[in-house]
């Protein structure tokens, strides 16, 4: 037990002491212009597909998506693949069955693997998990008006490698601009056509990022563009209401208000 | 009801005596609904509609939630993904009853404010208030157990924090702590434990909620004046009241569909915007986030918490006199939970005769400091520990026990009040004369 609380506090202190550090100048994250963004935002279906592609080829060789199933992948406001070819998708992943206690392909049902290495954490909501945005002092403000920034903290984290490196106790660690603290363990993933899409879309590593940011953003939040129809509709309906309660509520009581008539009418008006 | 002169449920076909004369449920929600309301209420009186429509929203989006969470320390946490992925409409739900949260609590203090501004809690409303206070305390406790459900990160280690405030107590602070989370650490017995209650608090509140109502409904409502309703005869009552359905439901009603259209807004474009990032990380009890924030809403109470550290005199006084046993924590503490309870003493610590703060001069800069104040310990609550902040919260919360312990029991004796009107007619008639002969009461003026 004592161990435990050793740990936590150690830990604290080494994270108060990141985040002095990232208040000092490091942590510098840019504000992207998502096309998911504002209540009429939506997922840009080929942008979803890429970011998919990406994250196969490069991130799931050490992070995994334990919280997304891979049928969801089919999902319209997602990725929207044919189903065939999410179908394909899965078998492409092994996975471990306690049942048949042995590995199999993988079936639309199952999730995403978990991370294969134990450091690497698992991707499935790291676009709600990190705010990129904060303050000023505290107040929410930037948070309001650009979002709490979790996609554009991943697009940052890719971008933000600086080539700097440093040994610290038998770990390598990475400078990057957007990472608290200012060095990162994770060696930099994206240097810049790294994956070659089928229709010869820009593979830049700030195009590339930005796919993957996004398809972050989906595995976070799949029922996103769900949510905000469902915003949209109750906020409509709501406001629609309200005019009308409105013009009944002047209207009952414009007998009371009006003309000092509230000698008489105190009984209910039907 | 309250004393005040109405008309009661008169039954009248041979089925309505017959109902009556063995239980008279009609005639109660006849003079509940129909209870003679002043008239000159103004629109921070919509506030306990708003309050009730969020218990009930709170109890059935929870509810549904139930049905498809595991409280378990290793299921929790994916268990509320299962619900924001796989449960039909699941996101939506949860969304709701999380900023559902906050909501009621935006409620709760406005509706706190107002009785403090209008003097609600004056005689013969004490019962009312007290009550009040007790809801207001079982909504934090079931809003922090509610919290710790999801299992984040924020979960894990605001439990441990609240939770260790007990631990703080000397002598028996440490198997008072054990006891309330069933072990030594915070682990599955604690998730169990928060999950049945919070299950079970919110029927406490309604419960407590019926009595509330039932409480002011015998003394009738306070209104903007603080004047009585004239309990002289029923034809001057009827002067002063209108009755509660449909003048003031439908005023209400209004007043929530505007409220829940901008809550809609939220839910559907920034359900976020209220929580912590660090939720979505699961617990972990070996990584410790870099600032445990608490939610919004409890943050002036947790200001008050961090403002008496062991560096302020009164602390070190407090711990010089009690032979060290009450240190900065403790006194912490101390403070958090005292803030609370001289709000509860209100009625007896504000000695002016006048009841609303509108006839009362100096009153009203010392309650409109203290609704700053309010706001400043909001924001100091949820910045580091360090620099000015910690001195912040230390004013802020010297103000807050001075205007209850101090400032309300002076005022009393020193202000001069200004001319209150005779009765709730007048005032009304003073208000809406004045848009009667310009506009033909075309002009609806919102607050006052």
């Amino acid at each position: 037990m004592f161990k435990r609380i050793a740990l936590s506090a150690a830990a604290a202190l080494c994270l108060t002491g990141t985040a002095a550090l990232a208040a000092g100048g490091a942590g510098k994250v840019k504000d992207i212009d998502f096309s998911f963004e504002g209540p009429f935002g939506t997922f840009d279906e080929n942008q979803l597909q890429r970011g998919l592609q990406v994250y196969t080829e490069i991130c799931s060789s050490c992070h995994g998506l334990k919280f997304v199933p891979i049928r969801t992948l089919s999902d319209a406001g997602g990725p929207h693949l044919p189903e065939d070819q999410m179908r394909a998708y899965a078998e492409f992943y092994e996975i471990y069955d306690a049942e048949l206690d042995d590995w199999r392909p993988a079936k639309p049902t199952d999730h995403f693997p978990e991370s294969l290495l134990e450091n690497a954490p698992d991707l499935s909501l790291m676009a709600k998990a990190r705010a990129g945005f904060s303050g000023p002092y505290g107040t929410g403000v930037n948070q309001l008006f650009k979002g709490m920034g979790g996609p554009e903290y991943i697009y940052s984290l890719l971008t933000g490698y600086t080539g700097e490196e440093k040994e610290e106790a038998g770990t390598i660690l990475y400078e990057n601009t957007a990472f608290p603290g200012g060095w990162i363990s994770m060696a930099p993933p994206l240097w810049g056509e790294d994956v070659d899409f089928n229709d010869g879309h820009a593979n830049d590593i700030s195009s590339i990022s930005k796919d993957v940011a996004s398809f972050l953003m989906w595995t976070a939040e799949p029922k996103m563009m769900d949510r905000q129809f469902s915003g949209l509709v109750g906020f409509i309906m709501l406001s629609v209401l309200s005019v009308l309660l409105y013009l009944t509520n002047k209207k009952i009581w414009a007998p009371i208000k009006g003309k000092n008539k509230s000698d008489t009418v105190a009984t209910p008006a039907e | 009801m309250g004393g005040i002169p109405h008309d009661h449920y008169e039954p009248k076909s041979k089925p309505e005596k017959w109902l009556h004369s063995r239980l008279p449920i009609v005639g109660l929600l006849y003079d509940t609904l129909m209870i003679p309301t002043p008239k000159n209420l103004n629109w921070m009186w919509i506030w306990g509609i708003v309050l009730t429509f969020c218990l009930a929203l709170q109890i059935i989006t929870g509810i549904v939630l139930v049905m498809h969470y595991t409280p378990h320390v290793d299921y929790a946490f994916s268990s509320v993904e299962h619900i924001m992925r796989n449960v039909n409409g699941g996101h939506m739900i949860r969304y709701l009853h999380m900023n559902g949260a906050s909501l009621f609590f935006f409620a709760v203090y406005l509706h706190i404010f107002r009785g403090l501004y209008y003097g609600s809690y004056k005689a013969p409303r004490e019962i009312t208030w007290i009550i009040g206070m007790l809801i207001y305390l079982l909504m934090m406790g079931t809003a922090f157990m509610g919290y710790v459900l999801p299992w984040g990160q924020m979960s894990f280690w605001g439990a441990t924090v609240i939770t260790g405030l007990f631990g703080a107590i000397p002598f028996i602070g440490e198997p008072i702590q054990t006891w309330l989370l069933g072990g030594p650490a915070v682990d599955n017995a604690t998730l169990n434990r928060f999950f049945s209650l919070h299950y079970l608090l919110p029927f406490v509140i309604a419960g407590l909620v019926a009595l509330h109502i039932w409480a002011f409904h015998t003394t009738g409502n306070n209104n903007p004046t603080g004047v009585e309703v004239r309990r002289t005869s029923k034809a001057d009552a009827q002067k002063d009241t209108v009755p509660f359905w449909p003048y003031f439901v439908i005023k209400d009603l209004f007043a929530l569909a505007v409220i829940m259209a901008v809550f809609f807004a939220i839910v559907g474009f920034m359900p976020n915007y209220l929580g912590h990032p660090d939720n979505y990380i699961e617990a972990n009890a070996l990584a410790t986030p870099a600032h445990i924030v608490p939610e919004w809403y409890f943050l002036p109470f947790y200001a008050i918490l961090r403002g008496f550290d062991d560096t302020v005199w009164i602390v070190i006084a407090a711990n010089f006199l009690t032979g060290g046993i009450v240190d900065g924590k403790f006194f912490g503490v101390l403070a958090m939970f005292g803030a609370i309870a001289v709000m509860a003493l209100t009625p007896w610590l504000d000695t002016s005769s006048v009841r609303s703060g509108r006839y009362r001069p100096m009153f009203k800069i010392a309650y409109w400091t203290l609704v700053v104040n309010f706001l400043v310990l909001t924001w100091v609550g949820a910045m580091p520990a360090e620099g000015i902040y910690p001195i912040i919260c230390l004013v802020g919360a010297t103000y807050w026990f001075a205007y209850f312990l101090v400032i309300l029991p002076l005022l009393g004796v020193i202000e001069k009040p200004l001319a209150q009107p005779e009765t709730i007619e007048e005032d009304f008639k003073e208000h809406y004369g004045k848009s009667v002969s310009s506009g033909g009461g075309a002009v609806e003026t919102p607050a006052e």
